[in-house]
């Protein structure tokens, strides 16, 4: 029995012993297994792997480059840059937006206008990173974050440049704004193929010149490669590019003529702008009422936007160069020239003005009831008669007049660096045409031609080409672009880049006709309807004064400011160029709802050119208030056309 | 007067006493290569490599004890620590801890204690115990109790829930049963009854079990979820290549992408810093030690310890593949530490008393015979 037994224990030993084996090779098997899955990893897919690690370690971080700075011609700086901390909430990185943004008003200060913003800029940008709930933190508010911060997951503090404009609403349709990079932004970027370089930045310029030069403006972002852990945390950074700073952009704008012109202006609408005949350079150019830009830095709150853009003084137009105006008696000057230079008239042409112009059974009248009396061209312009212009729009024909005023830019883009630039409308058939629909309308009447002569009718330009005109005409003919920026500054390799004058146009003018005009347009300011203003002024200078009507007035009715609601009164216009023998200065002026252009314009002209020339600042405000003048006499000497 | 013998020399003969040698330095091998591996997940925690070094020390002194107790002794604690561990396990189900959504925890005085941890020596110790007893008439009948006793605890752990460790547990019953000699033919039908209850099991698992297996399949499925330990760990494994990255030098683990980048992930540190050639030298060392723990399983002298041995074998190998398996992405993501290479203080000390135990079953091959 013990001996089987004891064979049976070695029987079952070496069946175990089996086991064992098997056991073995088991495990063998198992780690060949697991020896094929390294080597598939390691080493057939160790390069896939490898860049995995390199992308999860290495993020490519962009710096934004530093906005350049708007000067005017002195070096004033208008646009600058400061540094300030911001309260940024990551959307992706907070659960409930409501709560967090709740919670954090118990720790810095979170107005509703605040919080109206913040949704404003999640709705529009839906990409970012990161939104500002809020703006210029001060250090205690910093302070009291940072010990707080562990409540707020996926808020952060940064320190960001702001855009700042520290002369305001001085000069704001100049010098515009910048804005957060929107949808259509961003497909603009897209277009123009600079998409890489703006990533990093979250503003782009909106208006005016911070618009026109985006690209001078911005500068090429730099980038860092920073290793990152699994939380994006940075750890180090492993190279870096800086960026480089945009280019600083210097005006031909003189920032404190800018602001005895807008002073000039007080609270009453209107556009102003002033050229330099010899380069189209712009002295000062005025769109009132403007706006503060620094409203639109960080976002604009909701408020603050449906205020301007609601606004019936509609602060956010630019009126020197969308809006468009009949120009009134100051077209006249350019009529007269027509009429020289197609010989349509000579300096000696006289009519006798009965005080309207009858043509197809309808009276044309004269603003002057009763008429000039004798008139010649000289005085045509001097007294501004109607009469005369009806009489010499009407020999002339539509066609002669659009052909002519053509070349002193009337109705087309001056091309100035600005965008959002209105044509405006230089009349004529053809243009007729094009506008209108039915037949009857397309069709041009000869009696339409009648108040074109005194820059009625359908005469509609902006600010801008008024300046243009008088400034070709300041220059003998020479027409330049006009332009706002003087020279645009690298100052990385510190070159300056000029911006040459472009002349677009060298108008063939007769010279004794061009002496004629301003001989003209001088006695204006010496003996006519811009007397007044520029009496006793210490240089010489040549002007015309203008209205344009805002409502049409019935034949027969007679224009009584009194009755005519404040927005439904005439625009006062002011055209002005000096000194008369060598220009240095052109200026168009138009104030909405003043009257009579020698009221209202023509004393603002004066102001400006006093500092300009002289520099002379307006005592007080009385200088240029045409209103506080008052009318203390029958004002029909200076009465013009209708 | 047996004092005045006892030399320096001898008192290292007398502590070396049952020591096994191979067994000694293949597993301080393994201990040397994990605190250099910590050192380098832990930079963060330096203090973790010191607790990991004072952990070593005592579960040294634990294999030394272990290595002392005869077989035999053993066998005494086989019943009641089986009792003993199925009890905490139902008292876990009635009063224990949530953590996580699984009740796995006991509060023992100021402690938690995870009772589960206890069941994967008890569970073997009891089946071994109970082959031997029954040694002489061993049948279907005994093998159907041993199922028995398996599968008490496995489905106690399985509905904490924690699968991992009930896959374990069941893993060491398995072995006890397999190397007790159950009929192949058996352990075929049994392997055809397992595959056929695939199915309603997958019913029983929980949502996140049911991911982690999906995650598996394909980890790319959720990224920055159940899938990122994977993908963050294979990239860890493929980058190393085949020299590995340098020690300290493994990006993923220093910028803190890999996940229980300590304990349970610990094998993608070492991989990405070591490569395909610190792999091999930590399989084999792997190898050589399962060799060793079998040849003394073969040797042993009796039935009780030789089950004991060859499963306290198989387990160092089980949890060794499960665990780079899981880093590698080839097995799904389950709670199992690289034996003596992860950080924890109780799996070492459960690694180096399997240690002790075989050293035992060695030195008394001979001593044991009626």
């Amino acid at each position: 029995m013990k001996l089987g037994e004891l064979k049976n224990n070695e029987r079952e030993l070496y069946f175990f012993q089996l086991r064992i084996g098997f056991a073995g090779f088991a495990v063998l098997a198992a780690f060949a297994l697991l020896f094929a899955r390294f080597f598939q990893l390691q080493v057939v897919q160790h390069d896939t792997y490898a860049s995995k690690a390199e992308e999860n370690r290495i993020s490519i971080v962009p710096i934004a480059p530093n906005r350049g700075l708007i000067l005017d011609r002195n070096g004033v700086v208008l646009a600058r840059n400061y540094s300030a901390y911001t309260l940024e909430i990551f959307p992706a990185k907070v659960h409930d937006l409501d709560r967090t943004i709740l919670e954090l008003g118990e720790v810095v200060e979170v107005q509703a206008k605040d919080r109206n913003r913040f949704r404003k800029l999640f709705a529009e940008t839906r990409n970012a990173e990161s939104l500002p709930i809020r703006t210029r933190l001060s250090d205690e508010e910093v302070a009291r974050f940072a010990a707080n911060r562990y409540r707020f997951p996926g808020v952060e503090i940064k320190a960001r440049l702001f855009r700042q404009y520290p002369h305001g609403e001085l000069a704001s349709h100049v010098i515009g704004y910048i804005g957060r990079i929107n949808p259509k932004d961003q497909e603009n970027l897209g277009e123009l193929g600079v998409e890489a370089n703006y990533r990093g930045t979250d503003y782009i310029g909106k208006a005016g010149l911070e618009a026109s030069y985006q690209q001078e403006l911005h500068g090429t972002t730099g980038f860092e490669q920073v290793e990152i852990d699994a939380a994006g945390r940075g750890i180090r950074t492993l190279a870096r590019t800086p960026a480089q700073a945009g280019n600083n952009v210097t005006l031909t704008l003189d920032i404190k003529l800018q602001e005895v012109a807008e002073t000039a202006f007080g609270e009453r609408r209107g556009a102003l702008v002033a050229i330099e005949p010899s380069t189209g350079g712009v002295l000062a150019f005025v769109s009132k009422p403007g706006f503060d830009p620094n409203l639109f830095v960080d976002g604009i709150d909701p408020a603050s936007w449906e205020g301007l853009n609601n606004s019936p003084d509609r602060p956010l137009t630019n009126r020197a160069i969308a809006g468009i105006y009949p120009p009134g008696s100051t077209f006249k000057p350019y009529m007269a020239m027509a009429a020289l230079e197609l010989g349509k008239r000579t300096p000696k042409s006289a009519i006798h003005d009965p005080g309207y112009f009858e043509f197809g059974g309808r009276r044309f009248r004269d603003s002057k009831k009763g008429g000039h009396g004798y008139v010649d061209l000289y005085s045509s312009i001097v007294k501004s008669s109607d009469t005369f212009y009806y009489q010499l729009a009407n020999d002339m024909g539509i066609d002669a007049i659009a052909g002519f005023m053509g070349k002193f830019g009337f109705g087309a883009r001056s091309g100035i660096d600005l965008e959002g630039e209105a044509s405006g409308v230089l009349p004529s058939p053809e243009w007729k045409q094009k506008r209108f629909r039915r037949p009857e309308q397309q069709k041009w009447y000869a009696g339409e031609t009648v108040s074109i002569g005194i820059g009625q009718g359908y005469n509609a330009y902006t600010p801008i080409q008024l300046a243009v005109a008088l400034a070709a005409l300041a220059a003998n003919g020479d027409m330049y672009r006009p332009r706002l920026v003087s020279y645009i500054d690298n100052l990385r390799s510190g070159e300056r880049r000029h911006i040459e004058p472009a002349l677009v146009n060298r108008i063939p003018l007769k010279a004794e006709n061009l002496e004629f005009v301003k001989r003209a347009m001088a006695g204006v300011n010496r003996e006519g309807t811009g007397a007044r203003s520029f009496a006793s002024a210490q240089y010489t200078s040549g002007g015309k004064t203008g209205t344009a009507q805002v409502i049409g007035m019935k034949q027969g009715e007679k224009y009584d400011e009194r009755k005519v609601a404040e927005r439904h009164r005439d625009h006062s216009l002011f055209i002005v160029f000096a000194p008369v023998e060598s220009p240095k200065i052109a200026l168009a002026v138009i104030v909405e709802n003043s009257g009579f252009g020698a009221r209202a314009a023509a004393p603002l002209a004066r102001t400006v050119l006093d500092y300009f020339l002289l520099g002379k600042l307006p005592e007080g405000e009385t200088a240029a208030q045409g209103k506080a003048g008052g009318v203390p006499q029958e004002p029909d000497d200076e009465e013009e056309s209708d | 007067m047996e004092l005045a013998q006892l030399s320096p020399r001898r008192i290292l003969q007398r502590l070396a006493e049952g020591i096994d040698g191979p067994l000694l330095a293949l597993s301080l091998a393994l201990a040397a290569l994990g605190l250099a591996t910590l050192f380098s997940a832990s930079y963060d925690q330096p203090a973790r490599v010191a607790a990991q070094f004072a952990n070593l020390c005592v579960a040294l002194a634990a294999m030394w004890l272990a290595a002392r107790i005869p077989p035999q002794t053993l066998m005494r604690f086989a019943v009641p620590a089986y009792i003993l561990g199925v009890a905490l396990l139902v008292a876990v189900a009635l009063a224990g801890d949530v953590v996580h959504g699984a009740r796995r925890w006991l509060h023992v005085g100021v402690t938690r204690f995870q009772p589960s941890e206890m069941m994967k020596l008890a569970l073997p110790l009891m089946l071994a115990w109970y082959f031997y007893k029954n040694e002489a008439t061993l049948g279907m009948r005994d093998f159907a109790v041993a199922a028995l006793l398996l599968a008490v605890p496995v489905l106690l752990i399985a509905r904490q829930p924690d699968l991992g460790t009930a896959v374990l547990v069941a893993a060491a019953g398995f072995y006890v049963i397999f190397f007790a000699g159950i009929g192949w033919k058996v352990l075929a039908a049994l392997g055809v009854l397992g595959l056929a209850s695939l199915a309603p099991l997958w019913g029983m698992l929980h949502d996140y079990q049911r991911r982690r297996i999906l995650t598996l399949i394909d980890p790319t499925q959720d990224p920055l979820g159940a899938g990122y330990h994977t993908i963050q760990s294979t990239i860890a494994v493929g980058s190393g290549g085949i020299t590995g990255k340098g020690w300290l030098n493994g990006t993923q683990t220093h910028l803190e992408f890999i996940p229980e980048r300590h304990t349970d992930f610990i094998f993608a540190v070492f991989s990405e810093e070591f490569g395909l050639i610190g792999n091999l030298v930590l399989l084999a060392l792997y190898a050589l030690l399962i060799a060793r723990g079998l040849m003394i399983a073969a040797n042993a002298a009796t039935f009780f310890a030789r089950l004991l041995a060859a499963t306290i074998t198989l387990m160092f190998f089980t949890y060794a593949f499960v665990n780079m398996g899981m880093v590698a992405g080839i097995l799904p993501v389950v709670g199992v530490p690289l034996p003596f290479i992860s950080y924890g203080g109780t799996s070492m000390l459960t690694l180096f008393l399997g240690i002790g135990i075989l050293m035992s079953v060695h030195s008394h091959r001979r001593l044991v015979q009626t």
